[in-house]
């Protein structure tokens, strides 16, 4: 008994040690921050409540055992004790409603553009999760990204996110919290950077073989070389066909890729009446089928990777650190 | 048709050609062990067409023993594929199905029958009653469980598992997204084996409100007895739902409906809501007979009647009517609004105060008390640090807006494996070590006991602590892999350790069960525990009708005080009388496999045979409603004998025939 106490009491500090470098503890703008902030309050009360059972807990049972000494102790006839029950009522609603009020106050916040920056206006881009790759169409600027996505500094974001096959959830750790893509459906996402960076985004919710690669960056520039970037890309980038676009939604996974309009001129997925471009033969890896894999499906991108009226392949070269740099992809 | 002939048997991966031979050489071990024992006449009229509760617990209990070593085998595997970054001992598709197995497994296929199991063979002698109050739907159950179970088990050897999650959520559960059969699997056999379940809780509701025995009133029934009666009222409130999900989910797998697709104009989210109203209550339906478990086990290791019973009893009705209002704590990041999320991050942190107060009455029951520390004890104990441990990060989980940060990742699957295992796997072990004399009339070894308890829950600490880490630092959940870059890899190596220390408390556990078998003492008294309800107060093994005398209750923990009076002990010739008791049938069993079978041949999309098949079901329903059979009675002679034969035995408790 006192070899597990002591070992759970040695894992306490480790929790507080080790929040030091992990990415939920080391927001990167205001709205991962203001969750940061919350957690780090439920931490305090919740440190507190395994403070007081623990000790209660080993005290107890190490003063109560049974032991050669008290073996003719007979305890005592007890039932209860209404006002120790009515303190140990009490207290947790305390602590609930300590914990109710931030909470509520951010899940409000959470919905706006972060505080002290309404003044500025904020920058919309369209996320599409699809089978196993992400989509950002900037619909102002008229371009389109693949698996990456460059964002203004000390801008808010509002991503406008859908999906095109599964529900999938949208997730940038250091940036903010996440939310679910769903198809036919639009969810909002605000996201703000404090400063330049690359930081790592993904898919956190299961949605079949390629899952566990389904990430992407996100790159936060300054306003003047977020706009060098676009004008790069308007100049350079090709144009994105239906037809290619219906290639990119099959199940596969593909590097960067980089487009000079969007997808929405045709197609947006949010829309309740869109068309679905699913393709069940393509998942038939689902149903195990009498035989495990022998073909990767290009999970890591080795080889160059074709797709059905996409024709060549165009710069998928996720294996090129890209970290802090631009990254137009052709 | 769903499935070409060639892919019937799932072929190519030396794992699971390994387990199709592990398979077969079992059965045929088993049938020619039998034959050649001569045990089939004993097998068919002492277990298969029982409907005695206790042989009905057991048998519960053992396939639940069973399932806990697939779903563990599924869990060494997974921890064995991440215990290294671009590890390649699983595939994508081959991690999926696995971890998808091991949930539903370890959630309906394990705790739910080691629950059952143990309050099939506890209530009816908890609450001084000859059996439950429908014997043969009973029997029922248990064999619509076990079909569902092995239906589901098949599944990995022949056609294909699920692999859409254990919550199997739309449109990725769907047939667009899962083309294969094996989503079917999910489907139909839970359907079956929920069926089982749904009828178990009307008999226990049925049996604790009507069977109590003479002065036993509601506020003086045992706490395990209270919480089973809770349980069973959220499984009839929470099952229909998932048995009308499910037929929605077969219907749009099977004819192509669309009520979740979304191709289709149906909902996707709708599932989500579905599965959770039931999925929420059901962690309270494991949960709560869990709590009952501890509480025997804590006060009777602790001398002392249970602290604060009255608000024990107001928080598990304040815990079930609250678990059924939090079920969109499981999907915050829909989208749904602020005030939504708002209003279930209120309720579902609520849950948080009636468990608080059941956590302080545990420990101011040892208060004062004289805490001996048995095996059945130790998981108690162990339970409450660890349980704090998954509750305050149950908490953090229910802030609506910090879940934002925490949803889907290993911060989540830490958190309700830091519940489920001390909550519930640590209350079967303290359970069975507890019940166990009751059960088999011997005791499980002690020292063995030991070794099981610490390899099992320091394993069980190493392997789910550093998922907290891991899921904060941003590792999600069902990855089958990540990078070097990540820095996971430490923390993933030590918990595949830990799994590994796990499952060898596992393996003791299974050995001690054999060396009690073989060699434990025999010569025990019918109450090793110097317990105090009445399951105590009968033979160890129990005698078939349960009491020769139905006792008469006037306190909570009656049989402590009558023993501390010395009061209703004993067993006058004038009170004996004839009992009545219920004939064997086989009508269950014969459903179980009928349903089974059926089952089989609608996952495979064979609808004309399983139609055929499907008239066999309305065969055994006609059958049974012929059934005329209206028992049989025990005669006082034999009562006198086999009363005499335990009570001489006795030497401290006064418990004795005159």
């Amino acid at each position: 008994m006192k070899k597990m106490l002591l070992s759970l009491t040695a894992i306490l500090p480790m929790l507080i040690l080790s929040g030091c470098n992990m990415v939920v503890f080391e927001p990167q703008g205001p709205v991962a921050r203001s969750i940061t902030e919350l957690i780090n309050w439920s931490l305090i009360w919740m440190l507190l409540v395994v403070v007081v059972v623990f000790g209660l807990f080993g005290y107890i049972v190490w003063k109560y055992r049974e032991k050669p000494e008290n073996k003719d102790y007979e305890p005592p006839e007890e039932h209860g004790s209404t006002l120790l029950e009515i303190i140990w009522t009490g207290i947790p609603i305390l602590i609930v409603i300590a914990l109710t009020i931030p909470t509520v106050k951010t899940l409000y916040a959470l919905e706006e553009a972060p505080r002290g920056y309404e003044e500025k206006e904020p920058i919309t881009i369209h996320v599409t999760s699809a089978d196993w790759k992400w989509i950002f169409s900037y619909p102002e600027e008229g371009i389109e990204t693949v698996n990456y996505v460059n964002i203004p500094e000390d801008r808010p974001v509002l991503f406008k996110m859908t999906s095109a096959s599964t529900m999938q959830s949208f997730w940038v750790p250091a940036l903010g919290g996440q939310k679910y893509t769903m198809p036919k459906m639009e969810t909002e996402l605000y996201l703000l950077a404090d400063n330049p960076g690359s930081y790592e985004g993904q898919n956190t919710n299961f949605n079949g073989r390629g899952y566990a690669d389904m990430k992407f960056e996100v790159l936060a520039q300054t306003q003047k070389d977020f706009d060098q970037w676009v004008e790069d890309v308007k100049d350079t980038a090709p144009k994105l066909t239906e037809k290619e676009y219906v290639g990119l939604l099959k199940p596969t996974h593909l590097g960067r890729l980089t487009y000079s309009n969007t997808h929405l001129e045709w197609v947006n997925h949010a829309d309740p009446d869109s068309k679905a471009y699913t393709n069940p033969e393509l998942y038939r890896g689902h149903g195990y089928q009498g035989k495990t894999f022998e073909e990767d499906d290009n999970y890591k991108n080795e080889k160059p990777n074709v797709i059905e009226g996409h024709g060549e392949d165009k710069g998928h070269d996720d294996s090129e650190e890209n970290h802090g740099g631009d990254h137009h992809g052709h | 048709m769903g499935i070409k002939w060639d892919e019937f048997f799932i072929t190519g991966d030396p794992l699971i050609l390994g387990s199709q031979i592990a398979i077969l050489l079992t059965m045929i071990g088993a049938v020619a062990g039998i034959t050649y024992l001569k045990k089939w006449k004993y097998l068919w009229t002492e277990w298969l067409t029982t409907v005695d509760h206790k042989k009905i617990g057991i048998m519960y209990i053992i396939s639940a023993v069973l399932m806990f070593f697939r779903g563990g085998m599924d869990g060494l595997l997974m921890k064995a594929q991440t215990s290294r970054p671009e590890m390649e001992f699983l595939n994508s598709q081959h991690y999926n199905e696995i971890f998808t197995t091991h949930g539903v497994i370890m959630i309906l296929f394990m705790a739910m029958p080691f629950l059952i199991g143990l309050m099939n063979v506890v209530i009816p002698l908890q609450i001084g009653a000859r059996d439950v109050a429908f014997p043969q739907l009973n029997a029922l159950s248990f064999w619509l469980f076990f079909s569902g179970a092995m239906l589901f088990n098949i599944s990995f050897v022949i056609g294909g598992s699920p692999d859409a999650g254990w919550t199997s959520y739309f449109p990725l559960a769907g047939k667009e997204f899962s083309p294969g059969i094996g989503n079917n699997y999910y489907a139909v056999a839970l359907q079956i084996a929920g069926i089982g379940t749904l009828m178990t809780g009307i008999n226990f509701i049925v049996t604790i409100l009507k069977m109590r025995t003479k002065g036993m009133t509601l506020m003086k029934m045992p706490m395990f007895t209270w919480t089973t009666f809770v349980t069973s009222i959220l499984i009839v409130a929470a099952f229909p739902i998932f048995t009308v999900a499910l037929a929605l989910m077969t219907f749009d797998r099977l004819y192509g409906t669309h009520f979740f697709t979304v191709s289709g104009g149906g909902m996707d989210m709708l599932w989500a809501n579905l599965f959770w109203l039931w999925g929420h209550p059901e962690v309270y339906i494991v949960a709560l007979p869990a709590f009952g478990i501890f509480s025997e086990v804590i006060a009777t290791f602790s001398r002392k009647s249970l602290f604060g019973y009255k608000s024990m009893v107001f928080s598990i009705l304040g815990i079930a009517l609250l678990s059924m209002v939090v079920w969109v704590h499981h999907f915050y990041t829909m989208g749904s609004g602020p005030a939504v999320n708002s209003f279930f991050s209120i309720t579902t942190m609520a849950i948080a105060i009636p468990t608080g107060v059941k956590m302080f009455n545990w420990l101011f029951t040892m208060r004062k008390g004289r805490i001996k520390i048995t095996s059945a004890m130790l998981w108690a104990l162990a339970f409450v640090p660890c349980f704090v441990i998954g509750g305050v990060t149950g908490v953090m989980l229910a802030m609506g807006a910090a879940d934002y940060q925490y949803h889907n990742t290993l911060f989540l699957v830490a958190h309700f494996h830091y519940v489920l295992i001390p909550g519930v796997v640590f209350a079967v072990f303290a359970g069975l070590y507890y019940w166990w004399p009751k059960m088999f009339g011997f005791m499980l070894n002690e020292k063995l006991g030991k070794w099981h308890f610490w390899l099992f829950v320091i394993g069980f600490n190493v392997t789910f602590m550093p998922m907290f880490f891991l899921g904060l630092n941003g590792a999600v959940r069902r990855a089958y892999t990540y990078s070097a870059e990540s820095g996971f890899a430490p923390l993933f190596m030590l918990s595949a350790i830990g799994s590994i220390v796990l499952a060898a408390g596992f393996a003791v556990f299974c050995y001690n069960i054999y060396w009690s078998i073989r060699y434990a003492d025999r010569n025990i008294s019918s109450d090793p525990w110097d317990a105090r309800t009445l399951e105590w107060s009968t033979a160890s093994p129990v005698q078939f009708y349960n009491f020769a005398k139905l006792p008469e209750v006037k306190s909570l923990d009656p049989f402590w005080h009558m023993k501390k009076k010395n009061e209703g002990l004993t067993l006058h010739d004038s009170e004996i009388e004839e009992i009545h008791m219920p004939s064997n049938s086989w009508v269950p069993i014969y459903m179980g496999v009928i349903f089974g079978i059926a089952g089989f041949l609608l996952v495979f999309e064979w609808h004309i045979a399983a139609a055929v098949a499907g008239i066999g079901i309305f065969a055994g329903l006609i059958i049974r409603s012929f059934d005329y059979n209206e028992g049989f009675h025990v005669s006082k002679e034999e009562i006198h004998r086999i009363e005499n034969a335990w009570r001489k035995t006795e030497g401290e408790v006064h418990n004795h025939v005159s």
